[in-house]
């Protein structure tokens, strides 16, 4: 489903991402933990093409994202066709991000609407049904500056689900939320995570520990280890990863 | 010091507007509008050219703000008007221009037009803040849900620029109705041009100066409150309250009313 190949990029002389590889296929979760500037969320950024790659490539569901080959060379996609891959790809951002403007079923009808041309009275209908599974169906005429945090998180996915995604990627979604609405976003996402292929950065290692098949440990660009929850929090391999959750944990 | 004032003469160019008038009126308010709308699609566009990924279109749009913002409007005006004229040896605006529903007077589309183009070059700062104003997640947001930069920017960042755009646009257009008075210096007798002309025959310059600040009065009012309405309608959709004017009025009289209860008590 992802196929993340030797991705490098630098922001100016920084260097960000040293070659990450990472594959998910089709129903897994990866949870993606370390210290911050490790470039968890940049590589996140990467895959739907928010930035932009100086080397290696990326590929989601066989489609390789923001670039087209020719001749054995990597060129930049019209700006069409990568809007198109992105709608493949639902985003959900450590800020939500909904629109304000927009009531929370307006922000999850708009794509399906706007960008796949959908009948009204079916995005509609499907809105609503999202909206009911993140449990906020009473709030569809409600502007996002009058619900928590925690709701406004919920409508994001609710949003990012509408499209139909085939690969969901989380910013860090609960690290801007009150503890207390902390708990409702992630029951959501575990919900979530039986069904749907996802990629999380995160600082909730009980969500790790409960709802990933596997946890990527990053560090300084790259991908120091990678095993599943139980392996990586019980027995870490490396030690950089022993050193992180120590500090964590 | 007042007593010298003929105030029968000011009371008489306010209170009976004779037809000249009206129609120097009429023509102040459709000169300032129509150049406002001039303005508003030029500052639009060239906003958005400022953020074009084309550097030649990012040059033009800087060099016109550049430009028409630095150089005063009365030449602008003149430019316009003789300008061509006096450069290339032909005539840009001629006498009458035509548009099929409708003639203009050349001085006036002339007008009109060095109005709106250097309108455009505000407009396009006011536009720059506005659309600045919003949070960068807001294009990211639109973009990881598929939609193109154009799509996004209709949809999701200029209804919300919108609401920082429309009080600066407010002030930019009680200045247009005052700054059309420069277009009677190539001869259109709109409000001002009307207190000249007649002026110049009865010279009674402060009476007829008074009576025509007067009116620049009732209109700049006139919008202004429009302009109170306008914005207390955005700031009511952004909070999202949806009461109607009279719950507002209801609202607005309620401590009153509470008050006469407690009184009466």
């Amino acid at each position: 489903m992802l196929l993340a190949t030797e991705v490098q990029k630098h922001f100016g002389r920084l260097h960000v991402l040293k070659g990450v590889s990472l594959e998910l296929s089709r129903g897994e979760v990866v949870c993606l933990i370390g210290p911050s500037g490790s470039g968890k969320t940049t590589f996140l950024r990467c895959v739907n093409h928010l930035e932009a790659i100086d080397g290696g490539r990326i590929e989601v569901d066989g489609e390789l994202i923001g670039y087209r080959e020719r001749r054995g060379r990597l060129v930049e996609d019209s700006e069409r066709a990568i809007a198109r891959k992105r709608s493949r790809i639902g985003m959900v951002f450590q800020r939500f991000n909904l629109f304000p403007h927009k009531t929370a079923l307006e922000n999850v009808i708009e794509a399906p609407l706007r960008v796949l041309g959908l009948p009204k009275q079916r995005c509609v209908t499907e809105g609503e049904q999202l909206l009911e599974r993140v449990g906020l169906e009473d709030k569809r005429d409600v502007y996002p500056g009058k619900l928590s945090g925690g709701q406004q998180q919920r409508v994001a996915i609710a949003r990012a689900l509408a499209m139909k995604p085939a690969l969901m990627l989380f910013d860090e979604p609960t690290s801007a939320l009150d503890p207390e609405m902390i708990g409702e976003v992630l029951a959501v996402m575990s919900e979530l995570a039986h069904e749907m292929t996802m990629l999380v950065v995160t600082h909730e290692m009980g969500f790790a520990r409960e709802a990933a098949n596997r946890v990527a440990m990053m560090d300084d660009g790259q991908i120091v280890e990678e095993a599943p929850p139980a392996e990586l929090f019980g027995a870490p391999a490396e030690e950089r990863t022993r050193r992180f959750l120590s500090k964590i944990l | 010091m007042l007593a010298v004032v003929a105030w029968h003469v000011v009371w008489q160019r306010i209170a009976h507007p004779d037809h000249a008038f009206a129609l120097a009126l009429w023509r102040t308010v459709y000169i300032s509008v129509a150049a406002q709308l001039i303005g508003v699609c030029l500052g639009l566009i060239t906003a958005l050219m400022r953020m074009s990924r084309l550097r030649v279109l990012r040059l033009v749009s800087g060099a016109y703000v550049l430009v028409f913002r630095g150089t005063p409007v009365i030449v602008q005006i003149f430019f316009v008007y003789f300008g061509a004229n006096l450069l290339f040896g032909f005539t840009l605006i001629p006498n009458t221009v035509n548009f099929g529903l409708f003639a203009l007077n050349g001085a006036v589309f002339a007008g009109i037009v060095a109005l709106g183009i250097n309108e455009g070059a505000y407009m396009r700062e006011i536009y720059r803040a506005g659309i600045d104003a919003i949070d960068k997640g807001q294009m990211e947001a639109a973009k990881s849900l598929g939609m193109t930069y154009g799509l996004a920017m209709r949809r999701i960042i200029l209804p919300q620029a919108a609401r920082v755009i429309i009080p600066p646009l407010g002030n930019e257009f009680n200045n247009m109705l005052k700054t059309s008075s420069l277009v009677f210096f190539i001869g259109v007798t709109e409000l001002f041009g009307d207190a000249e002309i007649r002026n110049s025959t009865a010279f009674q310059p402060v009476e007829y100066f008074t009576a025509v600040a007067f009116w620049y009065l009732v209109l700049t009012t006139i919008w202004s409150v429009i302009q109170a309405q306008i914005e207390r309608a955005l700031a009511r959709e952004e909070r999202g309250d949806q009461i109607s004017f009279r719950e507002r009025v209801f609202q607005a009289w309620a401590p009153v009313a509470a008050w006469r209860t407690g009184g009466s008590r």
